[in-house]
């Protein structure tokens, strides 16, 4: 198993870059691997991060059906937020792990 | 993973219009545009039937003829159980109602969330004439009527597939 150093924390990831130990995450560290993704967090893209998280740690498969049920935005601004894969991208940033969802 | 040649854009052609035949093109068109790629969904005789408001949330799957078809308990279901009036529907109620657990969207949201993602739907000129369709028939997510040399312009580029489901 990899792991990465993120905000002054070591973390464990797996080989795609994915945190294997979503606990390990906090809010600093969301914020330096979006860095590297090219992307600058804002509270919305925080808003729907926490919606991922809760989502993932309730054990509930993610797709991107299930943003337009999250009450925080719409598929359309999910895309904006997280431009070309967003739900790979999101939930990398979120630190857990990517989904197996084909929908 | 890097590739070497990456996908980097599908246009998918559906002709037909059953459940699966158009769930075929929704899930992989959708899938695509999650993927970041650019896509182009290219909707042609039957499968006009997916982007017809009327029609898109009523499809049917074929009962008759279906060698696949099997009935509850996996036993394959005879050809002559299809004639009897109120199967069809009853297949097709049920191949919905599975595909709503798994949070397989209807014709119509599935729509929504392909063009939120920036894919784009087209309908074809020459099946639209033999059906008698009007651009009014047809969903709002549709942007074009196209003809067949517009469709080949438009799935022109490098790292460009064409799927016919």
């Amino acid at each position: 198993m990899a792991q990465k150093n993120y905000a002054g924390i070591t973390v464990d990831v797996n080989d795609e870059g994915y945190f294997t130990n979503p606990s390990q995450w906090t809010k600093e560290i969301g914020a330096e691997i979006a860095k590297e993704e090219g992307i600058t967090l804002t509270d919305q893209h925080y808003a729907i991060i926490d919606f991922l998280r809760k989502r993932h740690l309730a054990g509930e498969a993610l797709s991107i059906r299930s943003i337009n049920h999250s009450g925080v935005l719409d598929v359309k601004t999910f895309y904006q937020l997280f431009p070309g894969a967003p739900l790979k991208r999101a939930t990398k940033i979120a630190g857990i792990p990517k989904p197996v969802s084909c929908i | 993973m890097e590739q070497k040649y990456p996908i980097k854009k599908v246009n998918i052609i559906c002709a037909k219009g059953a459940i699966e035949d158009v769930y075929a093109t929704l899930v992989m068109g959708n899938g695509a545009v999650m993927e970041g790629i650019e896509t182009n969904l290219f909707f042609t005789f039957f499968g006009l039937d997916a982007i017809v408001k009327s029609r898109m949330d009523k499809l049917h799957t074929g009962v008759v003829g279906n060698a696949a078809l099997r009935l509850p308990g996996g036993f394959r279901m005879p050809t002559l159980l299809g004639v009897i009036p109120g199967m069809e529907a009853f297949t097709s109620w049920m191949m919905k109602k599975q595909m709503g657990q798994l949070d397989i969207p209807p014709v119509s949201e599935f729509l929504d969330l392909i063009t939120a993602g920036g894919g784009k739907i087209y309908a074809c000129k020459l099946g639209m004439d033999m059906f008698k369709f009007r651009k009014e028939d047809l969903s709002e997510h549709v942007s074009e009527v196209l003809t067949i040399g517009e469709f080949y312009e438009k799935a022109g580029g490098e790292g460009s597939q064409i799927i016919f489901t």
